[in-house]
Parts: C-alpha cells; sequence; structure tokens
C-alpha cells in the first residue's frame, strides 16, 4: 500500500532534497513572514494579516479603552436574592454592643445596605428606645478610617501570614512557660466568652482581663461586702417614689441609661388621670442630664460626696433609731428634706451614686437598707453586667506589663492606651514586649503600639449574642457582609486556638444549642428554635422559681463612714476637678463619628469641643463671659500636667470646681475626631486604690485672656419668663386646680365679634384660635399631629441624632456651627430659669446660679396656619392634604422668606453645599462613596441654596399608607412613627392621625372631636405661642414639676 | 399759554439764551471729559471691580459665604435691596409728582434724577437675585410663566412675588420716562454730531425726532400719561416692599405703619442721594446757573418734611409697642433701643431723625457743604434703619433658644460694594455721554424767566 501512494513534489528541490528545502520543510509557510516581534519589516509593506492583526488589536483596545469609562455601581439584580426587593427596607433584629453599653436594636436595611438603627421593641432591657451612640453607629460602618485588612508593623499583610506568626510567637509564649494576656472592655457576649476559653484552653498561661473605662467596679465590691454578692443589681426607678442620686448620671451615661430613663419616667408621667409621680434629688458637681430632670438639685463638691452620703444615712438613723455613723456632716441644699421624703417612702425609695468609692457605696447600701429598699427597687436577685471590669486586675496587669510579667498581649475592641487612665504606663511597658496583638476596628492609639493589628468587622458585620441581664440575652446578627478584609475578634482567637475554617455562626449556634436550647420546651426543633431568637433578636430565659433566700445587709457600716471620713472633707476650698462622659462621645470610641461629634451636648449644648464647665462664681472671679460662643481660654492645672481648654460658664455647676469631660483628645481615631480637645482620662485619680472621675487637690485654674470659640447650637439660655414658650407648674397646682395651673391666652374682641362666638368667649376674651383670616384646611382623610410630653423628655438628644439618620441631614462642622448654621431638623431647646424675682430683661437674660432646666424639643410645628406656606413666592412649601407643611426642594429657590417668618425657627438653609464637596470633608455621610451607603435612599440629599426642615417624617407615612392599603385597610395607629419618636427611651413623643379616634394621640390630648370644631381636654396641653395662632399640629404637655410651691 | 408770575425768582440764572443751553450741555457729551471726570470713574471702577470679584465668589460657592445664619435669613442683603429701592424714589417724584404739580424748578435736575432712579432700581433688583440659593432657578421660576410642569405657578399669596410685579414695573415705567424724554436731546445731539458714528448712534437714539409740532404734541402727551401712571408707582413700589415686612408675624415687621413709614423714608432718602449727586455733578461741569441755590433749598425742605415723618413713624412704633401690650413686641423694640445692636438704633436715630432738623437753618439749607454732607449723613442713617428693622427684629424673635447675632463678612461688604461701583460707574457714563439736563424742558423756562431776568438788569 504504502508503496503505491502518489507522492507529490512541491518542487524539483523536494525531489532533490536541496539543503535549501530541507531548511523550510517543517515551516508552515516557506516564506519568513514580514512580521519580526510583531514590527512590520521595513521592507515587508503590510499584509493581509498584519491588517487583520492591527485590525483586531485595535478592536480590542478600543473596546478596553470603553472599559475604563465610569464604572457604573449601580448593578441589576439579574437573579434577584430572595428576601431583596429594591426600594423595600429589610428589618434584622440584631444587637449593639460597645464594652459593656448594650442595645438590643432592629437594622433596616435597603438593598443590602444598613441605614437606619431602630429599637428592638421585643426586649425586655432596653426596648423603649435607643441613644445617640446606638443611632450614630449606623455611620461608623461605613467610616473611611476603619482597617481594611490585617498588618504586620504597619503593613497589609494577608490573613494567613498573620495567624502563623501569631501562632508561632504564641506557641513559644506558652511552651517557655509564658504568660499571655487577652484585654478587654466589659464582654457581655456568652459566646466570645467560650471562644476566649477556647483560646485559653489551648495556651494555658493565658488570662482574660476586662475593664471599664468608666468604671463601677466599686460597686461591685461594695456589694460584695454588703450582700456577699459581687455584682451590679438592677434598679427599678419605676417603683421609686423618692429617688436620690450622689453624682449618678442614671439618666445620661450611667450603667445602662436607656432603661433607666424609660422606667424613671415611667412613674413620672402623667397619663390617663394619674396625678402623682416621682420625685427626684440629685446631689452632684457638674450639671448633668439626670440633675437637669431632678426636682431637686443641689450642686456638692466632690469632696464631699462621701459625706453627703453619710450624712443622709445619720438623719435617716435618726429616724430609724439606729446608732449615727461617726462623720461630720456636710451641709447640702434639700438634704433634709431628701431624708424626711424618703423615710416616707421607705420601701418605695431608691437610692443611688456613681461613685467608684466602695465605702461610699457601702453607706449608699445600708441608707437603702434602712429604707427597706433591697427587693423592692433594688433587685440584688437579678444583677446586670453591664460592666464586669476589674480594677484592681486591671492595675495588676499594667504593674505585670511593666515588670516584664507578661510575654503577649492581645488588646479585644479595645483601647486602654487611650481609654485607661494609665494609658501612658501600658504604652511604654509594650515596648518590652514579645508579642502584642490588636484585634480592632481601627488603627487606634492602642494599635499603633502593637505588632500585629487583626482587624475586625464592625457589629453590624459580626455574629454574636450579649447577656446584658440576668436571664435576658440577644442575638447579634450581620446586617451586610464585611466590607472589607475584616475577620471577627472571636474568629481571630478561635483560629489562633487551633481551629480551621472558624465559622463563628456555626460557634454561636452550637453555643446556643448547649446552653439555651433546653431552657425552654417550646420548640422542639433547634433550627426553629434558634431562627425565632434570630427573628426576635431577644430570648429571655423563664424566670427561675424565686428563691426565698433572703438577701440582707451585713456591710460594716461604721468601717466605711471612717474611712469617708479620712478621704473626704466638708469644706474643702481647693478647686476639684470633676470628670464626666458626655452623653454624644461617652469613652470615645465613636470619636470619629460626626453625628457624634456634632451633636450638641445636651446641658452645654456645645459641639465639636471639649471644655471646661466653670460656675459663675468662678467665671466672675476669672474675669471670663461667654456671650454668643465668644469665651476664653483657661489653663488647666492638674499635678504637673497643663491643658489649655475653652472655659464654658456653666449655671448649676458647684462652686469651686471644674467639670472636664473625657472621651476627646484622640489622636489615631480618623480625620474627624483626631485632635478634638484633650485626653482627660489620665487625669482619673485613685482612691483606695481604685480610680475616681474627679481629683479633688492639686487642680489650679487659670485664665489665660485668650480669646476662644465654643461651637454652641444654643447662645441664650433662659425663656424670658416667656410662658407661651414654656409651661410649667408644680404637682400640686396641677393636682388642685389643673384647669388653672397654666396660661391660657386670650384676646379681648369687639362686641360684635363676641356675639357671633357665643359660648367661646371668657369674660369677654376669646381664645386666639377662634379669631382667623383664614378658612382654614379641610382634612377629609388624615390629619397627623404629635404630641410631646415635657414631663417625659429627659433632654437625650437620642431623636436629633435619629433624625439626622433618617432623614439625610448633613454634618456642617465647628466653624459653621459656630456660624450658627447646624441643620438639626429637630433640635432640644434647653432653657434654664432666671433667678427668683428677676423681671428685667437684663436679670431675666442671665441664668440663676443653680437653675430649674427645661428641655422643649423643637422642630417644624406643622402649623395649619403656616406663616412659611403663604410667603414662598414660588410655592415651594406647601400644606398637604393631610395636615403637614411639606416642602417641594426641588422647587424651593432660596429665598429664606419663609425661614424668617417661622417663629419657631425650625426651618435650615443648604447655605453651602454639604454633599460632595472637599471643604465639608466631615460630613462623611455625603463625601466619600463609602459613607454615601449610610444614605438613606427615600430621602433627598438637599441641594445647596435649598431649605428644608422636619417632614414628620413623610417618607412613613408614605410607606405606612401603602403597607395599609395593600392589606386594603387604614393605616392602624402605631404603624407609622417619625424616626424621632421611634428613637425616644421615655416614649415622649407621640405621633398619630388626630381623624382615627383610637389613636394614641387622640387619646392623650383627650381630644373631642365635634364636626367643626376639635376640643382639647388635656390641661397641660397647648401650643408653643398659641396667641400667634398658626395652629401647629404638634403640642406640648407642660412640665410638671414635683416641687413644692415655695421651694 | 403757561403763565409764571414774574415776582418769582427766575430759575435758571445767568441770563442765558436758548442758544446757551445747547452749548452748555451738549459740550459736555462733545467735548472731552475733564480730568475730574476720568479719576472718578476710576475710583468707581476700581470700586466695581472688588465688588466684582467677591459676587463672583459669592456665586460660585453659596451664600454661606456671608454671615447669614439659621435665626438671621436676611441681613446686608435685604437692607441694600431696600435701600437702594429707597433712593430709586427720588427721580419719578421729581418728574411724575412735580410734573404734575407744575413745579417747574425740577426741570434742571429730573434728568440726573432719573438716570439715578433708574440705576438705583437695578441695584436694588440684583439683591434679590443674589439673595436667592438659587439664582440661576430662581431669576425665571417667580416670574408667572407658563410652563411643561404641569399646574405649577407662582404663589400670589407672596409679598415677594408682588415685589416682583411692584419692582419690574416701576423699572419699566421709569426707563421708559426716561428715555421719552431723553429723545429731543438726543435728536439735538445727533444735529449737532460732528463725526458720522456719533451721529448714526443718537441718530438711533432719537428715533427719528424730527422736532415737527406734531412730535412735540406727542411727546407731552405721552409725559403726561406716563407721570400719571408713574405718580402712583411712587407710592406703591415702597408700600409693597414694606409688605416684606408688614405681612409676617415677626415682632418689629409686623406693623400697619410700614407703607407711609417706607414710602417718606424712600423719599427722605432719595432726595438725600439726589442731592449728593447733583452737587458732584454741578461743581464738575459748572452747571451753577441750572441747579441753582433754590433748587437745593427746595429739596432740602423737602428732606425736613419726610425726615419728620420718618422720625414720628420711628416714635410711633415705640408707642404701638408699649401700648399693644404684646410682651414680644415691648421686647423687639427694648432691644432695638437697648440690645446689642443698639449702636444701630442710635445711629438710625442721629442721623434720620435729628440731622434733617439742621436744615430748619436757612444757613444750613442754603450751604453746599453742609447740605453734601448731611445728604451723605441720612443716607447712611437710612441704610442703618433697613438694618435696624431687619436684623434686629429677626435676631431676636419669639424663642430664646434661636436667639443669634449677625455679623457681616468680607463678602457682605463686597457685594454692596458691587453695587456701588456699578451705580457710579453708570453715573459717570450717563454724566458722560448723556445730556445730563433736559435741555427742550429748560428751554421752556428760559423764555419767560430768563427774559424777565433780562428785564432786570
Amino acid at each position: 500500500m504504502k508503496k503505491d501512494k502518489k507522492q507529490y513534489w512541491k518542487g524539483v528541490e523536494q525531489l532533490t532534497n536541496h539543503p535549501e528545502f530541507v531548511k523550510f520543510a517543517s515551516r508552515e509557510f516557506p516564506q519568513e513572514l514580514p512580521i519580526e516581534d510583531g514590527k512590520l519589516k521595513e521592507d515587508g509593506g503590510s499584509t493581509r494579516r498584519d491588517f487583520l492583526k492591527l485590525m483586531g488589536f485595535s478592536l480590542a483596545a478600543a473596546s478596553l479603552a470603553a472599559c475604563e469609562a465610569p464604572v457604573r455601581k449601580a448593578i441589576p439584580y439579574l437573579n434577584k436574592p430572595e428576601e431583596i426587593d429594591p426600594g423595600i427596607p429589610n428589618y434584622y433584629a440584631s444587637t449593639y454592643t460597645n464594652g459593656g453599653n448594650y442595645a438590643s436594636i432592629v437594622v433596616k436595611t435597603r438593598e443590602g445596605r444598613p441605614i437606619k438603627i431602630e429599637p428592638n421593641k421585643l426586649s425586655n432591657v432596653t426596648g423603649s428606645g435607643t441613644s445617640v451612640q446606638v443611632e450614630a453607629s449606623v455611620l461608623s460602618l461605613y467610616d473611611k478610617a476603619r482597617l481594611t485588612g490585617p498588618y504586620i508593623n504597619g503593613s497589609a499583610v494577608e490573613w494567613k501570614e498573620l495567624d502563623s506568626q501569631v501562632k508561632t510567637k504564641l506557641e513559644s509564649i506558652v511552651s517557655g512557660g509564658g504568660q499571655i494576656r487577652i484585654v478587654s472592655k466589659t464582654i457581655l457576649s456568652p459566646s466570645t466568652k467560650a471562644a476566649i476559653d477556647k483560646f485559653i484552653e489551648r495556651y494555658p498561661g493565658t488570662d482574660l482581663v476586662m475593664y471599664d473605662p468608666i468604671s463601677a467596679y466599686g460597686m461591685v465590691k461594695a456589694n460584695e461586702r454588703s450582700f456577699g454578692r459581687a455584682v451590679i443589681p438592677t434598679y427599678h426607678f419605676d417603683r421609686a417614689n423618692i429617688v436620690v442620686s450622689f453624682g449618678a448620671d442614671f439618666l445620661g451615661t450611667w450603667i445602662n441609661p436607656i432603661r433607666y430613663s424609660a422606667d424613671f419616667i415611667k412613674n413620672r408621667k402623667l397619663e390617663n388621670g394619674k396625678k402623682t409621680m416621682s420625685r427626684l434629688y440629685q446631689f452632684e458637681a457638674n450639671l448633668s442630664l439626670t440633675g437637669a430632670n431632678a426636682d431637686y438639685r443641689a450642686p456638692i463638691k466632690p469632696s464631699a460626696e462621701g459625706l453627703a452620703v453619710t450624712t443622709l444615712y445619720n438623719l435617716l438613723a435618726s429616724k430609724a433609731g439606729k446608732p449615727a455613723l461617726a462623720t461630720s456632716p456636710v451641709k447640702a441644699d434639700h438634704l433634709d428634706k431628701a431624708a424626711n421624703d424618703l423615710w416616707a417612702n421607705r420601701g418605695r425609695s431608691l437610692v443611688v451614686s456613681g461613685s467608684n468609692d466602695p465605702n461610699v457605696q457601702v453607706v449608699v447600701n445600708a441608707i437603702n437598707d434602712l429604707l427597706q429598699n433591697i427587693g423592692s427597687t433594688i433587685d440584688l436577685k437579678s444583677p446586670v453586667y453591664f460592666r464586669q471590669g476589674d480594677d484592681e486586675k486591671m492595675r495588676q496587669f499594667v504593674s505585670d506589663l511593666g515588670a516584664g510579667k507578661i510575654q503577649g498581649v492581645i488588646f479585644m475592641n479595645c483601647n486602654p492606651v487611650y481609654d485607661y487612665y494609665q494609658g501612658e504606663k501600658i504604652k511604654a511597658a509594650l515596648e518590652k514586649i514579645n508579642l502584642k496583638v490588636s484585634l480592632c476596628e481601627r488603627e487606634d492609639e492602642t494599635a499603633t503600639s502593637t505588632d500585629y493589628v487583626a482587624a475586625t468587622h464592625h457589629y453590624l458585620e459580626s455574629w454574636g449574642d450579649a447577656n446584658p441581664s440576668e436571664g435576658e440575652y440577644s442575638l447579634q446578627q450581620p446586617a451586610i457582609s464585611p466590607l472589607f478584609n475584616t475577620r471577627q475578634a472571636e474568629v481571630s482567637l478561635l483560629t489562633w486556638a487551633g481551629n480551621n475554617n472558624v465559622d463563628y455562626y456555626e460557634f454561636v449556634k452550637n453555643y446556643w444549642k448547649e446552653h439555651f436550647f433546653s431552657t425552654q420546651n417550646k420548640e422542639s426543633d433547634f433550627t426553629r428554635f434558634f431562627d425565632k431568637c434570630l427573628f426576635d433578636g431577644v430570648y429571655s430565659l423563664n424566670p427561675m422559681a424565686v428563691t426565698m433566700e433572703m438577701i440582707t445587709f451585713g456591710g460594716d457600716v461604721n468601717a466605711a463612714a471612717s474611712s469617708i471620713s479620712k478621704t473626704y472633707s466638708a469644706n474643702s476650698n481647693a478647686v476639684e476637678l470633676a470628670l464626666y462622659e458626655t452623653i454624644a462621645l461617652g469613652d470615645g470610641t465613636h470619636a470619629n463619628n460626626p453625628w457624634l461629634q456634632e451633636t450638641p451636648d445636651p446641658i452645654t449644648k456645645a459641639c465639636w469641643d471639649n471644655y471646661l464647665t466653670i460656675s459663675q462664681t468662678m467665671a466672675n472671679e476669672l474675669g471670663v463671659e461667654l456671650i454668643e460662643s465668644d469665651t476664653y481660654l483657661l489653663d488647666l492645672k492638674v499635678g504637673d500636667k497643663t491643658y489649655t481648654l475653652p472655659a464654658i460658664v456653666q449655671p448649676g455647676q458647684a462652686r469651686g470646681t471644674v467639670g472636664l469631660a473625657v472621651g476627646y483628645g484622640r489622636t489615631k481615631a480618623g480625620r474627624v475626631g483626631n485632635n478634638i480637645g484633650v485626653n482627660a482620662f489620665p487625669l482619673i485619680s485613685k482612691k483606695n486604690g481604685l480610680p475616681l472621675m474627679n481629683v479633688t487637690d492639686g487642680v489650679t485654674v487659670t485664665m489665660t485672656n485668650k480669646p476662644a470659640k465654643v461651637a454652641q447650637t444654643q447662645t441664650h439660655h433662659t425663656f424670658m419668663n416667656r410662658e407661651f414658650v414654656v409651661q410649667e407648674t408644680t404637682l400640686d397646682t396641677y393636682k388642685n386646680h389643673p384647669e388653672h395651673a397654666f396660661h391660657r391666652p386670650a384676646i379681648a374682641v369687639s362686641t360684635g365679634l363676641e356675639k357671633k362666638l357665643g359660648d367661646q368667649k371668657i369674660d369677654g376674651r376669646v381664645p386666639p384660635r377662634e379669631i382667623t383670616l383664614w378658612k382654614g384646611h379641610s382634612y377629609d382623610n388624615h390629619h397627623w399631629a404629635m404630641t410631646i410630653d415635657m414631663n417625659a423628655c429627659i433632654g437625650c438628644a437620642a431623636c436629633t441624632v435619629a433624625c439626622q439618620a433618617e432623614n439625610n441631614v448633613p454634618v456642617v462642622g465647628k466653624k459653621e456651627v459656630i456660624n450658627r448654621r447646624e441643620m438639626a431638623w429637630i433640635r432640644i431647646d434647653r432653657y434654664y430659669s432666671s433667678e427668683k424675682g428677676a423681671t428685667s430683661n437684663k436679670e431675666l437674660e442671665k441664668a440663676a446660679e443653680n437653675p430649674e432646666v427645661t428641655f422643649q424639643p423643637m422642630m417644624c410645628q406643622h402649623c395649619n396656619n403656616a406663616p412659611c406656606e403663604t410667603v414662598c413666592p414660588v410655592a415651594a412649601t406647601t400644606h398637604s392634604t393631610e395636615g403637614l407643611n411639606q416642602m417641594a426642594y426641588n422647587r424651593c429657590i432660596g429665598t429664606r422668606y419663609c425661614a424668617n417668618n417661622c417663629p419657631y425657627k425650625v426651618r435650615r438653609f443648604n447655605w453651602f453645599k454639604y454633599h460632595d464637596n472637599s471643604k465639608f470633608a466631615d460630613n462623611t455621610s455625603m463625601n466619600n462613596d463609602l459613607g454615601k451607603m449610610v444614605l438613606n435612599p427615600d430621602v433627598t440629599v438637599r441641594s445647596r441654596g435649598v431649605m428644608e426642615k422636619c417632614s414628620f417624617c413623610v417618607q412613613r407615612i408614605q410607606y405606612g399608607k401603602l403597607e395599609a392599603k395593600k392589606k386594603g385597610r387604614r393605616p392602624i395607629d402605631g404603624e407609622i412613627t417619625p424616626a424621632c419618636a421611634s428613637a425616644c427611651p421615655t416614649d415622649a413623643i407621640t405621633f398619630g392621625d388626630i381623624k382615627d379616634p383610637e389613636s394614641k394621640v387622640v387619646s392623650v390630648l383627650q381630644l373631642k372631636d365635634r364636626g367643626d370644631k376639635q376640643e382639647i381636654h388635656e390641661h397641660r396641653a397647648y401650643h408653643v405661642l398659641e396667641e400667634i395662632n398658626v395652629r401647629p399640629n404638634i403640642w406640648y404637655l407642660a412640665k410638671v414639676r414635683n416641687k413644692e410651691e415655695n421651694a | 399759554m403757561e403763565v409764571v408770575s414774574p415776582i418769582r425768582n427766575p430759575l435758571v440764572t445767568g441770563a442765558k439764551t436758548v442758544g446757551d443751553v445747547t452749548q452748555d450741555i451738549c459740550v459736555r457729551v462733545e467735548a472731552k471729559p475733564p480730568k475730574t471726570w476720568f479719576m472718578a470713574l476710576a475710583v468707581s471702577l476700581s470700586v466695581l471691580a472688588v465688588g466684582t470679584y467677591t459676587l463672583f465668589f459669592t456665586l460660585w460657592e453659596g451664600i454661606g459665604v456671608w454671615g447669614l445664619n439659621k435665626t438671621v435669613g436676611w441681613a446686608w442683603d435685604i437692607t441694600n435691596f431696600v435701600w437702594w429701592v429707597g433712593i430709586g424714589h427720588a427721580g419719578t417724584l421729581i418728574s411724575a409728582i412735580l410734573l404734575l404739580f407744575r413745579q417747574k424748578w425740577r426741570m434742571s435736575i429730573n434728568r440726573a434724577a432719573e438716570a439715578m432712579t433708574i440705576f438705583a432700581v437695578i441695584c436694588a433688583a440684583f439683591f434679590p437675585l443674589i439673595h436667592m440659593g438659587r439664582l440661576w432657578l430662581g431669576a425665571y421660576w417667580v416670574l408667572p410663566l407658563p410652563n411643561t410642569f404641569g399646574s405649577l405657578w407662582v404663589n400670589f399669596n407672596s409679598p415677594l412675588l408682588w415685589d416682583v410685579f411692584a419692582i419690574t414695573t416701576y423699572f419699566t415705567v421709569s426707563l421708559v420716562f426716561w428715555y421719552i424724554g431723553l429723545i429731543p436731546d438726543f435728536a439735538t445731539i445727533r444735529d449737532r454730531a460732528k463725526n458720522k458714528v456719533s451721529a448714526a448712534i443718537y441718530g438711533a437714539l432719537s428715533f427719528g425726532w424730527t422736532g415737527g409740532a406734531r412730535d412735540w404734541s406727542r411727546y407731552e402727551s405721552v409725559a403726561l400719561i406716563l407721570a400719571g401712571l408713574a405718580t402712583p408707582l411712587v407710592l406703591s413700589v415702597h408700600t409693597i416692599v414694606s409688605f416684606d415686612f408688614a405681612t409676617s408675624v415677626i415682632p418689629g415687621w409686623h406693623t400697619t405703619i410700614f407703607p407711609p413709614y417706607f414710602v417718606s423714608g424712600a423719599v427722605f432718602s432719595g432726595f438725600a442721594m439726589v442731592l449728593t449727586l447733583m452737587l458732584i455733578t454741578r461743581k464738575v461741569y459748572k452747571l451753577e446757573d441750572y441747579i441753582t441755590i433754590q433748587h437745593i433749598e427746595y429739596m432740602n425742605i423737602i428732606i425736613i418734611v419726610t425726615g419728620s415723618i420718618v422720625g414720628i413713624a420711628y416714635l410711633t412704633e415705640l408707642f404701638m409697642a408699649w401700648y399693644s401690650g404684646v410682651p414680644y413686641e415691648q421686647y423687639a423694640f427694648l432691644n432695638r433701643a437697648t440690645g446689642p445692636y443698639a449702636w444701630a438704633y442710635w445711629i438710625m436715630m442721629t442721623c434720620n431723625v435729628i440731622s434733617p432738623q439742621l436744615f430748619w437753618f436757612k444757613k444750613i439749607r442754603t450751604s453746599l457743604i453742609a447740605t453734601f454732607v448731611l445728604s451723605i449723613v441720612v443716607n447712611i442713617g437710612m441704610w442703618f434703619e433697613r438694618f435696624v428693622i431687619i436684623v434686629t427684629s429677626l435676631h431676636r424673635d419669639f424663642l430664646p433658644s434661636s436667639w443669634a447675632m449677625f455679623y457681616p463678612t468680607f463678602y457682605d461688604i463686597g457685594d454692596y460694594l458691587f453695587t456701588i461701583g456699578f451705580f457710579f460707574t453708570a453715573f459717570f457714563l450717563f454724566a458722560k455721554f448723556f445730556p445730563v439736563i433736559n435741555m427742550a424742558e429748560v428751554k421752556s423756562i428760559i423764555k419767560s424767566s430768563s427774559t424777565s431776568a433780562k428785564a432786570e438788569k
């Protein structure tokens, strides 16, 4: 066959096997191609293939170039995730924790982005509302200062690399018998503790050290000494008729303010005919939020605090016929009265102290024991776990660290270099430590002192759980997949403990299976049980059979008292420094959050700054005046440290004391929070070995004569006795003559009009609402209205931040706040009383030295005769058919006439372009792609030159109406809640439809609709500035103080 | 036809003939301007340049560069607006109301006064425009234009909209009135023109004026009709401007006295501004024979009258605040007189109430220097009047929590300078290129009064 096969020659050369032929035989083309290394040969010209090649290249190049055009970030859900509908929010129950600060929350997500935190109403612990910090925490998720991955010595690495290095070091420490410490703030999560246990199991020689920047360890110690239980009890402020607090700011910052404020206000609301309320006495140095809400407040110096407590004990002991303590009495206003009230309300009273001195707390316990409050208002059997820090252990750790007894340190979600009073010592000692690891969200002061930085998730990206108080549990679930290459702290610990591919979700789930599944019998399937808990966010153990064991006071009150006598003095002349946490910044963890920085302090109304609060007496001595944000810098000298700070003249500040907030002076928080104020944590003093939030000696304050400006959102502090702005009365007056307790404006009218009005007139005068030029609006469907109970509002500002998050309210920065241009849609006006008997304007303009304080949340009043609506030349602000005063942003041309004509001054103008403007980089939610993820897509971001204001959260109203419509019914009262009302921990704000007779607003106002006329029967209800007859849709319920008439 | 009492002093002195008038006035347009004119124009232009820079920056960055805040939403912007509108009152008052009252002395001053009115109204109109947050929309959204946005319409309840109508009407009528008056004079210049360019330009401007009897007849009818139209406008413009405040609810604004008070204030400041400008023009252009001491005295008398009305209005406001028994109103006025802006209030009181009373003395009334100084003092006072009304009422109104201060910034001042620069630049250009005195009308009074003057000799 082979032989028969014909052979065809390509040419003679093949036949002859010419060398030329052999050379090219294996090639495809006998001739050399004219292309050499992609370049055209000079002589070759271009061929068809070249043409094709070039064409192909240019086509590819052109299309590649086209790919470099801006990449559209909105990706259509071609495969729509099952639970996400564009435009429809999803809600996930979760848990907010920051050390021992806790809130059970519901996270609102839109298209997979968390945009708003709401309270989890199912929670028994914090179900009533949120706080400023909780509301703002969602913005911290989108913080550019967050770490984007693990670092070793400042350079980014892979997790593998970090893990192997850390593991090797841990191994070598353990094999050498070395000591390892995990340092953390209070850990509320049982599963985290389990993870740490696993770590300790793997690396013996490891110990967990917990601390709290603001410690309550003294209380724990005292309770151990008094009752044999080293716990913080549950306080039932709602059961107490008389509350006496020595420096405990339980409405603002102390332990669990969300719950305490709700409980406290429960007993002060005057609803449904209830005419009793609790009475609060506050003894403190700085004017705290709690002090501002007190019925009786006496300023005392920190050096006298212990003696004030013993004096109260002695006053009560004499009534009880018990021996008095041998201490010198201290004179403080209202102390006798407090003792009488307490004695009269035995078993229904409560005495608390914010001191970290166990001796003081032991005497406080003894007082509560005298008053039979243990077991009634103080529940030691179900303690709370918000503060688990052990000051002694932490101190030991610091000294061990310095002494080189510790080889490895892991800082877990904490920043002790900044927020522990011996932070400098820790920083210095760390230099010699072999293994130092930070598990943290950002490169903070502590992280920069460590070698290994294992970047952690934000809490909204994490799995977890919490056990805030006995029998109460909650779950934390991620609301977004991690934005960065971060890993939650527990996973790092478990990985280092030798587990591979840790799934922390499984870990938590297993933990719950082991520990909680068996505690219930409703669900037989664990998955169902867990899903239910996850859905609810919370899980409460069935209250265990009440142990009959009585808890009795067994503390040595005499020993405590004698110790107090030694360390406190009744009349110290020294200047004393009282440190405090602000409501907004707290311990400073969230200092890089611009929402918090711009939240005005409820008391001073200042933001973006750290300042010294000084009493009016000291201001006179130093020559400081605070006029329209203009003040002076003061030098504060404590020991060998000197700080220069602006002064705020603070009515109510105890004479001879100055107040300074911790939480400022961050240097590594991020661009927003860095270098604002000074770090006051190192000023925390020690008494009996425990850190105390005050310095009683060695403090001097001197005037520098250098002018300074503080950014205050309110610069006039008294209400000038304008009764139509602030109405208040005392409980006795309200009880006895509710109809005459308040001012009711009336206008004298002509006889003709008098006849026409018939029965409306009182002594020939009529209420202003009876006389009007306008025809009024008719509301056929809904008529939205709101009531604000000034007796319930404690001024905590949670509503302000909630509104900011909900309505995309920009942050304007310190300079613009000084220019009086903050944008808040809801502000809380804080008024001080003037001295009693003040009549002239000059006297009225000055606040009393120890004033009464009133908080008045102020936002658009949605007037039915709105002065803003008539003056807008382009009808950009109009009245809706449901009673809302609404803004059409894109119609607004910015004449600001409406704002000028607004008697409440609630309209806010966009003086600049606050979004996408490098001059307002602090407004992080509108100036970078990451920050913008927090914006609420339902609310327009307003452009420059446009007026804006409270809309009653019209987007929520609309959503609620649509949801109801889908179900073919009217919205049910309570379905629609604006952000402010939802955040309010004390339920001071009620929103609803006054056309709906079942609504809560109607019942609060006791509103009777008589066809053409609405009658309000609640005596406390009034309109601010009623006599100008703009007919707001917001009613205020006047404040009632539980105070004697002439006190 | 017209009878002029021979007892009266001649309105034009210096035994001017008709030819003299043409020569005296036209030469200013035809000849090279004096050095002083160039200097004055240079100063005006440099002020305008500074203003242009700040204006550009204001528009670029937003009106946040001003000192306004959440409480004080209007300050220098609207103060300047009302001030300029007020100044813009004198011209039309002189040419329209005095025409109807047959006050012949107006003839030598009405041209310049009307020009001043036009420029002042342009300056005034400028502030409502730039004070808007979104000028690029507001400039036409305030007009009731048919549009494709459905039923989107302006709000006829808003005094700001009334302002738009009032000012555009006033401006249009004033401009037409002024221009009609210029036509015969343009024709004179056209006829005298030696080069083709100016002949062409003035020829175009004079609308083919022939000087025939028919032209004159129509001219006079139109002037009379426009005077009739303009007269109510003089009163209405500032009345409507005052409604911006009077219809509001803010204590210190919410006052029924505002319309007459604003109108007399406007005439007061308008005459003061006319005096300031006329005294300079008279000096620079040597027009002493046309604008005599008698003219100045008459105008000073009007200043006493209107200044006194304004003074009484101030006192009435104080009385009403007390008598009303409204605490906010009482506080507003007490705060004006004794609060943080008391200095502004007392500047206003001194300049507007006390200083014009000096004109009761004939010596002061007929002194050029005293008149010049006081005319400027009056305009300072009137600026402060508007500042006091706007800022002190807003900065402390109902809720003490919102009380705030207003501090002007560089840009507040700069944008004001822009209008001042514009105003003077425009006026100096007018003085160069337009006949500053109405030749045609002045000639009509020369016949009688100048002949009698001659007869006296």
